[in-house]
């Protein structure tokens, strides 16, 4: 049976009230993503959000879905495994830089490269929120805010989108906690895309990175279809500002594992056992 | 009484076939009713450089590694000191090697029977392409009384892929050197019922997990638990399971959690060093509640140690390596053939009680290949089905029994985040003293008061001294109590396949009536010895024999420290 009322953003959100500071971007990436499951009619039991840890990873709770809230940096690797044994489901897996560029990085390459058709939204504010401030694998080189580097972290930040595309992401857009409604519109794509899905999102930390706010005069929308060839887009990746927003690239390639053209066979067990005796 | 065993040494350089050989070997001797184990030994070379087929020929199944070898056969002496440790002769021991050989003084001071054979020259003239290790198993299988034809079947068939070239030249060596009588007259033991299973460890294991309803497998390669993965693989393809290879075992472990959170029953196998790099994610699934099974087969430690190598040093690790307050389970196969019974009880074990079970198994067992009797399976008591509760779906209910209903994604009207943050009944995360207090109890509780059942160890004998072990420590354990018992010591053996939670009342009722106890382990520092202490507060003297790896454990080495130990 159909659900017979068509649910609104709002019936998608959890009774669990965000921890979020009043502010912070993640609160608009909650928006899109219940925006998006309202627009896709998706249906909750068959969702899953899976996170790590972090603030932006929090979210999984605020959401009326199943969640899977897991440790720092893995949250990747749990919704593969969950997409993989049960690819029935809607599988989303959701962090912040920190989480999936440091901590994660590994896996992160590593799910752009394997391609299960899931997403992957990143929450990119450039820093540790949870933790009070702490430089990420995505801060400015000379962001003197935090004591544990007063000068700055003083390395180059990395290109998320560019380390996506040499590892092989066939989906790639960029979103801006300033524009919820783009950002739901790229969700619902991602969730449509059939495969691994990389939807990086600029989502500022009020608290920590004020200097954020800033963003809305830098931030573009990209014109025209997405770039469907990696060459261009490696040289866009590797070149750009990094705020540039839309759908990037597109190039869909098979996902994996490769649907089985294998009939299970009923006594597989059976046969098992017996091909140990002599 | 004591027994009747054959120990054959294969030795030779990697790549010259002295596995196959043993393996054919042991083939054919568990079509004839036999029974044996056949250890592998490998020097630190991928490729190349010298391996061992340690052969154990018994008229029973208890497989204790041999110490002391009747027979070995040299197909070279190059590197052959690197076993010396492992491969013992005496006097009344037998070398066969190549004539042209000059043997090493090591082994000549052993004083043995040295045969000879043109080896190379006998080889080429069964066949241009004849190979010295099928002539070698021709020799050893008349030695045995193997028919020939079932050595050049199962030749044959292992064969299957070479070129008809190479598989002629191996039925011509197998049927030349079983042609050649050997003046050698080592006794043979005597077979016993055919339609055994022969089985490694490690196949074992996976075969446990499958039948137990593994159909989720996460794998990253390690040693010596990368094959109990790939045999996985073939047996996941079949009953439409899927196995991934993880990028570490960071990921491999959360993704089985990811699968298990699914409703699918998942697991992972590693080694000492990714059990290492799992502990935190392990922690995450005993808080949020998520059934997975980790097999280690552990292997010599700390760091890379001896990877090849066996020993029981993870049980530390096992026991304690998760942050804060986290019980689980961990298990311990005692053998080859217990490897089925003990993963698929573990498996169901992590099912049924929604936390994470360990099972460690080692490198001896795991890798060794046995012939068995048919392994016993856990059968589980048919569990009432759960009555869906009433009233909203709270994943963490606090129970009686402190499991809660566990739904799965796609169960309508359960939703719930699992979480690792500690959390109240709902999963909303809570850092409130009375929802901790209570979650903490609960997944302690739901382990402390469930019915384990007799299976926690196997107890053999009964006399007035007590020797405990765990895992693949058993069949040595026992071979010493044996030989305790022929010198007027009789003890009973007390091996535990459930270690965490440690079955206390159980263990004291074992030892009661015991003078002493001596807790036995092949590890540097004691590590049952310490946990036992801490734990099970015995009334007797204690003592520890603990012996580091990776040389197996010696019954007669036991039996001797044990009796110093009684009597001081
Ligand atoms: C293994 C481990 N190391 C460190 C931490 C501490 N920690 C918690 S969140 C976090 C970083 C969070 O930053 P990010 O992923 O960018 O998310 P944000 O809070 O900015 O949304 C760190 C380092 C942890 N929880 N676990
Ligand atoms: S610290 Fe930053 S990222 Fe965390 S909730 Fe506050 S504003 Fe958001």
């Amino acid at each position: 049976m159909t659900e017979a009322i068509k649910l609104k953003a709002k019936d998608y959100k959890s009774e669990v009230k965000p921890i979020w500071c009043p502010g912070c971007g993640h609160f608009s990436v909650l928006n899109a993503i219940t925006k998006a499951m309202a627009g896709l009619g998706i249906n909750k039991d068959n969702t899953v959000l899976v996170s790590g840890i972090g603030c932006s990873s929090r979210l999984p709770a605020y959401v009326d879905s199943y969640g899977f809230h897991g440790v720092h940096g893995r949250g990747l690797a749990i919704a593969q495994g969950l997409k993989v044994a049960r690819p029935d489901l809607t599988v989303l897996a959701l962090g912040g830089d920190g989480d999936g560029f440091s901590i994660g990085g590994n896996h992160f390459i590593h799910a752009c490269r394997r391609n299960v058709n899931m997403t992957y939204i990143a929450m990119d504010n450039e820093v540790y929120g949870m933790t009070k401030g702490q430089a990420s694998p995505t801060t400015p080189m000379d962001w003197d805010h935090s004591k544990l580097t007063p000068h700055g972290p003083g390395v180059r930040p990395f290109k998320p989108a560019a380390l996506a595309l040499a590892s092989g992401a066939p989906w790639i857009a960029r979103g801006y906690s300033g524009n919820p409604n783009q950002m739901a519109k790229l969700i619902a794509e991602a969730v449509a895309h059939p495969g691994f899905s990389f939807l990086h999102v600029m989502s500022q930390c009020i608290t920590f990175c004020p200097e954020q706010t800033d963003w809305k005069a830098i931030v573009t929308e990209h014109e025209g279809p997405a770039l469907a060839n990696a060459d261009e887009a490696a040289k866009v990746f590797l070149h750009e500002d990094g705020f540039q927003t839309g759908l990037l690239y597109c190039e869909p390639r098979p996902s994996w594992p490769p649907v089985s053209d294998k009939p299970v066979d009923g006594n597989a067990l059976a046969g098992l056992a017996a091909s140990f005796r002599v | 009484m004591s027994k009747r065993h054959l120990c054959i040494a294969i030795t030779g350089a990697g790549g010259a076939g002295v596995i196959s050989c043993g393996e054919l070997l042991l083939q054919a001797w568990a079509h004839e009713g036999g029974r044996g184990l056949l250890r592998k030994a490998y020097g630190p070379q991928i490729r190349g450089g010298e391996s061992a087929a340690l052969l154990k020929l018994t008229d029973d199944e208890r497989y204790t590694a041999a110490s002391h070898y009747d027979l070995v056969v040299a197909l070279d002496w190059d590197n052959f000191s690197r076993f010396e440790d492992e491969i013992r002769l005496g006097p009344r021991s037998w070398v066969l090697c190549d004539e042209a050989d000059e043997l090493p003084a090591s082994v000549l001071a052993a004083r043995p029977t040295v045969l000879q054979l043109p080896f190379a020259e006998l080889a080429s003239t069964c066949h241009a392409e004849g190979r010295v290790n099928m002539l070698v198993l021709g020799v050893l299988g008349r030695l045995l009384g193997l028919p020939v034809g079932s050595m050049v079947e199962l030749a044959a068939q292992k064969l299957a892929r070479k070129p008809q070239a190479y598989r002629d030249a191996a039925t011509a060596c197998i049927e030349g050197g079983a042609s050649r009588p050997m003046a050698c007259d080592l006794p043979v033991p005597p077979t016993a019922a055919t339609g055994a299973c022969y089985m490694s460890g490690n196949q074992a294991a996976g075969l446990g997990a499958l039948e137990a309803g593994i159909r989720f497998v996460a794998a990253y390669p390690i040693t010596p638990a990368s094959d109990v993965l790939e045999w996985m693989a073939g047996g996941l393809e079949q009953l439409g399971g899927q196995l991934l290879q993880a990028e570490d075992e960071l990921a491999a472990i959360n993704m089985a959690i990811g699968a298990a959170f699914g409703g699918v029953p998942a697991f992972t196998a590693t080694s000492g060093p990714g059990l290492a790099l799992m502990t935190e994610s392990i922690g995450l699934a005993v808080a949020s509640e998520t059934p997975v099974t980790i097999l280690n087969v552990m292997r010599g430690g700390p760091s890379t140690g001896i990877p090849t190598k066996s020993e029981q040093s993870d049980l530390n690790i096992a026991l304690n390596g998760l942050h804060g307050d986290a019980p689980h389970l961990v298990l311990a196969p005692l053998d080859i053939a217990d490897c089925v019974f003990t993963t698929g009880w573990a498996v169901q074990l992590a099912q049924q009680l929604q936390t994470a079970a360990i099972v460690l198994s080692d490198q001896f067992i795991g890798q060794s290949t046995a012939i068995v009797s048919e392994p016993r399976r856990y059968i589980p008591a048919t569990a009432a089905p759960a009555t869906p509760a009433e009233g909203a779906y709270l994943r963490y209910k606090l129970t009686s029994s402190g499991v809660s209903t566990l739904a799965a994604p796609g169960d309508a009207g359960h939703r719930f985040t699992a979480d690792g943050l500690e959390h109240n009944e709902n999963g909303t995360p809570s850092a409130r003293q009375s929802d901790h207090q209570r979650q903490l109890a609960k997944r302690q509780d739901k382990l402390a008061d469930f019915g384990f059942g007799d299976d926690w160890a196997q107890v053999n004998g009964s006399g007035p001294l007590a020797l405990l072990c765990f895992g693949s420590s058993s069949a040595a354990v026992n071979e010493a109590a044996d030989l305790l018992a022929e010198r007027g010591s009789p003890a009973r053996v007390i091996s535990l396949r459930l270690l965490a939670p440690l079955q206390t009342a159980a263990l004291r009722a074992a030892v009661e009536g015991c003078s002493a106890v001596v807790v036995v382990e092949q590890n540097h520092s004691g590590q049952l010895f310490r946990y036992l202490k801490g734990h099970a507060d015995f009334p007797q003297a204690v003592h520890s024999y603990a012996m580091a790896g990776p040389v197996p454990l010696a019954p007669e080495a036991i039996a001797q420290a044990v009796t110093e130990m009684i009597n001081p």
